[in-house]
């Protein structure tokens, strides 16, 4: 694998490989020495470019554990701020001989621009409202654990409902394509005001109607809504959000048996997602954060473990 | 560690047995009493295959040590991947499972590998062994060694000592992997 830009880089067998040995990956957790030799002599850099605390951190230790050395930039307090262009800081740190670039930015395709401009393997944390592909991931192996839990196996034919924010979301594409290729069976819901322009292309059915896609949900993907991003004007009031596409107490008791919630986080409790949701047993999220660094350990290693894949 | 992608014979001239079953189920046999004399009983004993065929074999020198003391022998497998020498020169490889039971601290673990050759994969082990716990001593248990040491590594439990040129092959086959118990040397070149 050369870079991880898109959930769409990876084949089922790559994808199934990264969710299987980050399974391996989650033990290292509980060791008496969290720390694995495979990256020993790599260099890892994360730099963000917008604020980060469960992306940024989970790829550092990720790095750590597996023993290579990480290094964390971040916009304020780098030449950035002197107004050094993208291009200009990412050759001078590619140039300092890194290994891995892990890059968050608010544009869209940024993280795919420098991996054109740099020799280093580039890991996309985010670019603005386009991807976000370890995130979609690390909900692929929570999911699948769940479903491992109640006794079946494979995402085939599992309903995933993925409700809200579509518009400003990256982790809704991430997942649109990464459950193209594991084989679930997305539904998406929103209002049409926080629908992104050209979703009827992505392959999958689109409602308004939340109540009727949670009564078939094997999973209910909440999304935050992203108050940052909004200049105002897409729903009328919080509440009102809350009653049509909010994850309420009475919609978590409708859910289906079996069925189970995730949310990248952070959660804007009372908003999309109703505290009684959030800490309700078959909820995921702390399972979610948990997989995060396995997850992102196992990208890591099927990254930089091998030489050969440099060599591609 | 026999390496999955190494295991299909790829010369024409098929490869010759040099240990048969009923010949195996005696070495593994011979090496359940040893492993017991040398630790004076099972007590603190905990055998940890090396996957893929290590595994097996730690399973069944359990079962015969369970047989003998009459009191099951902890098990575990421990995988080295992550630890190899050679990780970077090869493509990626699948990491296989890694299960300790308990801890390891203080007690005597022997590792279990169907072959031991150059040394380098039981390095490893030692290596990951080192950031699970502090063993009060390692032991290693083999099947076969064929030599061409790389490494300053011994066994301390050997099935079968067999002769071999570097570039033989040697393969042991498991009943519960390959249908059948058998040591075979082919003359395929390559490692094992």
């Amino acid at each position: 694998m050369r870079h991880l830009l898109s959930a769409s880089d990876l084949d089922l067998a790559s994808a199934t490989s990264i969710l299987d040995v980050a399974e391996e990956m989650q033990q290292v957790q509980s060791r008496p020495v969290k720390k694995l030799p495979a990256l020993r002599g790599r260099t890892v850099v994360n730099i963000f470019f917008e604020d980060s605390t469960r992306t940024r951190t989970s790829f550092e230790i990720a790095g750590k554990w597996l023993s290579a050395d990480t290094i964390n930039v971040s916009a304020k307090g780098s030449s950035v701020s002197k107004g050094e262009s993208l291009r200009d800081t990412m050759l001078t740190l590619d140039a300092m001989g890194v290994d891995a670039f892990v890059i968050r930015h608010p544009s869209s395709g940024a993280a795919h621009q420098v991996a054109g401009w740099v020799q280093a393997k580039v890991i996309n944390a985010g670019d603005g409202q386009h991807e976000h592909p370890t995130q979609a991931l690390l909900d692929a192996y929570s999911m699948r654990h769940h479903f491992r839990s109640i006794g079946s196996d494979g995402f085939a034919g599992k309903k995933i409902a993925i409700v809200g924010d579509l518009l400003h979301s990256r982790v809704v594409r991430s997942n649109v394509l990464l459950q193209r290729t594991l084989g679930g069976r997305v539904v998406l819901v929103a209002p049409p005001t926080l629908l992104p322009t050209g979703v009827e292309t992505w392959g999958c059915p689109v409602t308004g109607d939340f109540d009727a896609a949670l009564a078939e949900a094997d999973i209910v993907m909440m999304l935050r809504v992203q108050r940052e991003r909004m200049a105002g004007g897409f729903f009328p009031s919080e509440r009102e959000y809350a009653e049509g596409y909010g994850l309420t107490e009475a919609r978590l008791a409708a859910m289906k048996p079996g069925a189970a919630i995730c949310h990248p986080g952070p959660m804007n409790r009372g908003v999309e997602i109703s505290s009684a949701a959030a800490d309700a047993a078959n909820s995921l999220v702390l399972d979610q954060v948990a997989a995060g660094v396995a997850v992102r350990m196992s990208v890591l290693y099927h990254l930089l473990g091998s030489d050969e894949g440099a060599k591609q | 560690m026999a390496d999955p992608a190494s295991d299909t014979p790829t010369s024409g001239i098929s490869p010759r047995v040099v240990v048969d079953g009923p010949e195996l189920a005696r070495s593994l046999a011979r090496m359940a009493h040893q492993i017991l004399e040398a630790n004076r009983g099972a007590d603190d004993l905990v055998l940890l295959g090396i996957p893929t065929r290590g595994v097996f074999l730690a399973r069944r020198l359990a079962a015969l040590i369970a047989d003998i003391e009459g009191r099951p022998v902890r098990i575990g497998e421990l995988d080295i991947t992550m630890y190899r020498d050679d990780l970077r020169a090869n493509p990626t490889r699948s990491v296989g499972r890694t299960a300790i039971p308990g801890r390891i601290d203080d007690a005597v673990v022997v590792l279990v590998d169907d072959v031991l050759f150059s040394g380098r994969t039981i390095t490893a082990a030692i290596d990951a062994l080192r950031d699970l716990g502090r063993p009060r001593a390692v032991r290693l248990a083999v099947l076969v060694d064929r030599g061409h040491r790389e490494l300053p590594i011994a066994a301390d439990h050997v099935g079968r000592t067999i002769q071999t040129a570097a570039d033989e092959r040697v393969q042991v086959r498991l009943s519960e992997l390959d249908g059948d118990d058998a040591v075979t040397i082919g003359r395929t070149g390559g490692k094992r």
